[in-house]
């Protein structure tokens, strides 16, 4: 595709839970500056993958590389620290505080030490903070709990809170799952520009295809657990592999 | 935010003004006004973690006995005794293990600052550990850590195993409660400033988003493990002060209805801190004002029920007042459309 670094680089990796294979011997490539789209049937290892990638369950087989660092054995905050952050398809976020302070926390902690948690967040944090609640048109609810949001604004802000952790590499799980079709277009619109505007590069999974086509300059495609096709958005639709696989022919 | 804040200390100076008078508006009272600055202190070094992380422990209860029972070992070995002699003469003749009164007073003091700074080495070890597990699981493993440590204490002669152990005499004319109520006052309000700090700082945030979503502060970098174990260590440091405070003004110790004991003061610093309503700096305070009041009312006019009706109260409060005081207050301000607090940004 584009000659950009490689950002991430899993190759070769497997993961079983217990006699259930979720992932088996899956290679692929991110590369810096990209949109890289995830697709597949349901159950077919997608978030099991992304698990694997930020370090949430132990892998099998294979290696996961981020910027050339072997990350396989690393914690989840570790991997977050070096530029690696992911979005989750249920909604986290802070439901007992307001989304600012969701937004103020979320700044990074390059260290990893608690000694540079122990001052107050300085203006610029404010200032950036709001900057993204209005990017992800949450301007009006910034000081509403974040609990008390919708399904689809909780998502928007998770969005927002992983712009703010300044990622390199982000990973969105189904971003527009359980949002309002008019406002994925708007959602899409973001995700294009946090690409261009920000430089951050996306990893993103997705089941609404008319996003993937709009989004993704390359796609790979899992079923039970494999990766079946990698390639462009208009390859990846007439391929007869994966219209079996999404039509449950295996 | 700046006006609710100045509103706020204000209010502080206030409460700091009549608990600087309490003295001599309840002259009598003094062994129950230093309590209170144990129960306040225990109170929010337990809100540290039950309320603004989201981990209920029971565990607490151990730092507070570490606590007791070194700083009376401490006052032993600043004596000239050794603990072994000091515990084997037991009760008899306590009067010829006198110090005093330059020695008992140093002794205190620098015995609190010593065993605070050992229970937060120790609270980073333990929670370094227990905080790996979460919510049933952490609160059950909690509760093990005061039993364990209350049998432990019962089977070591040199502690005086399950008889318990005096502290040293005060000397006879030495006002030990106002001593050790001032002791207590000053510690309060250093906890106070300290926590009013802590909980602007970022430290404070993440230890809110861990209350929240814990797996979303990991997945997003921060790092929880540390902030748990900190947390759990400051909280260690000023329980195990209160400790050392309660048991010198108990002058006794046993190891498993006083310094370790779960039933009473393990669940006193969490029912305390539901009274006043729990994840607020002022909850964990009033609700250890709360409870000291209905405490002593209950013992002098209810005595033979007090329990019962300590327990109705936590049967009552858990029920009715989910959100303690604070909880009753946010809601009436929210009802008479103040909108807001300074504590939480509620709708």
């Amino acid at each position: 595709m584009s000659d950009g670094e490689i950002m991430l680089d899993v190759s070769g990796v497997s993961k079983n839970f217990g006699g259930v294979i979720a992932n088996e011997d899956i290679s692929l490539t991110v590369r810096k500056g990209e949109i890289v789209g995830l697709i597949g049937p349901n159950g077919s290892g997608k978030s099991t993958l992304f698990g694997s990638i930020c370090g949430y369950h132990p892998i099998d087989k294979g290696s996961i590389k981020y910027r050339g660092t072997e990350t396989k054995k690393m914690r989840t905050a570790h991997i977050a620290r070096l530029g690696m952050v992911r979005t989750f398809q249920q909604t986290h976020v802070y439901g007992e505080m307001d989304c600012v302070r969701n937004m103020l926390i979320s700044r990074p902690v390059r260290d990893g030490g608690v000694r540079s948690l122990l001052h107050r967040p300085n203006p610029d944090d404010l200032t950036r903070a709001e900057e993204l609640l209005e990017f992800v048109g949450l301007a009006s609810k910034q000081h509403l709990l974040a609990g008390s949001l919708s399904f689809g604004q909780q998502k928007l802000l998770e969005f927002a809170m992983a712009l703010m952790n300044e990622p390199e590499l982000l990973l969105l799980d189904e971003p527009t799952a359980g949002i309002n079709p008019t406002l994925i277009n708007g959602l899409i619109d973001r995700l294009k520009q946090a690409n261009e505007r920000f430089g951050v590069t996306l990893f993103v999974i997705e089941h609404n295809m008319r996003v993937m086509m709009n989004l993704a300059k390359e796609i790979h495609v899992l079923a039970a657990g494999r990766l079946i096709a990698s390639g462009k958005p208009a390859d990846i639709q007439n391929n007869p592999k994966v219209i079996a696989a999404y039509l449950g022919g295996h | 935010m700046i006006k609710t804040s100045s509103l706020q200390w204000l209010i502080a100076a206030v409460v700091l003004g009549l608990f600087l008078a309490a003295p001599l508006i309840l002259p009598n009272n003094m062994t129950q006004l230093a309590d209170l600055m144990v129960f306040i202190l225990i109170a929010l070094s337990w809100d540290m973690l039950g309320g603004q992380m989201g981990y209920n422990s029971f565990g607490n209860i151990l730092f507070f006995g570490v606590g007791m029972y070194l700083v009376a070992s401490i006052q032993v070995w600043a004596g000239g005794f050794t603990l072994a002699v000091y515990n084997a003469a037991e009760g008899g003749n306590l009067s010829s293990f006198a110090v005093d009164t330059p020695t008992f007073i140093a002794s205190l003091v620098i015995g609190l600052a010593i065993v605070a700074v050992l229970n937060f080495l120790l609270g980073l070890i333990v929670g370094s550990q227990l905080l790996k597990m979460r919510g049933h699981y952490f609160a059950i493993g909690t509760l093990g850590l005061g039993v364990a440590a209350g049998e432990f204490a019962s089977t070591m002669h040199i502690l005086g195993a399950g008889s318990g152990m005096n502290f040293i005499q005060p000397p006879r004319t030495l006002e030990l409660m106002p001593l050790l109520y001032f002791i207590g006052l000053f510690v309060v309000a250093v906890f106070f400033i300290l926590l009013r700090w802590l909980y602007s700082t970022r430290f404070g945030f993440v230890m809110n988003a861990i209350r929240d979503n814990e797996d979303k502060a990991e997945a997003m970098g921060l790092p929880t493990a540390e902030v748990k174990a900190f947390a759990w260590a400051i909280a260690a440091f000023f329980a195990a002060i209160a400790g050392g405070i309660y048991g010198s003004a108990k002058n006794f110790i046993d190891p498993t209805e006083v310094a370790f004991s779960a039933p009473t003061i393990g669940v006193w610093m969490l029912l305390m801190t539901l009274i006043g309503g729990k994840g607020t700096i002022w909850g964990p305070i009033i609700g250890a004002v709360v409870f000291q009041l209905f405490k002593e009312f209950f013992w002098t006019f209810l005595f033979g029920w007090q329990r019962v009706a300590l327990g109705l109260l936590i049967v009552i409060i858990v029920v009715f007042f989910p959100g303690g005081v604070m909880g009753g207050f946010d809601r009436a301000r929210r009802a008479l459309g103040f909108g807001k607090t300074g504590a939480e940004a509620n709708p």
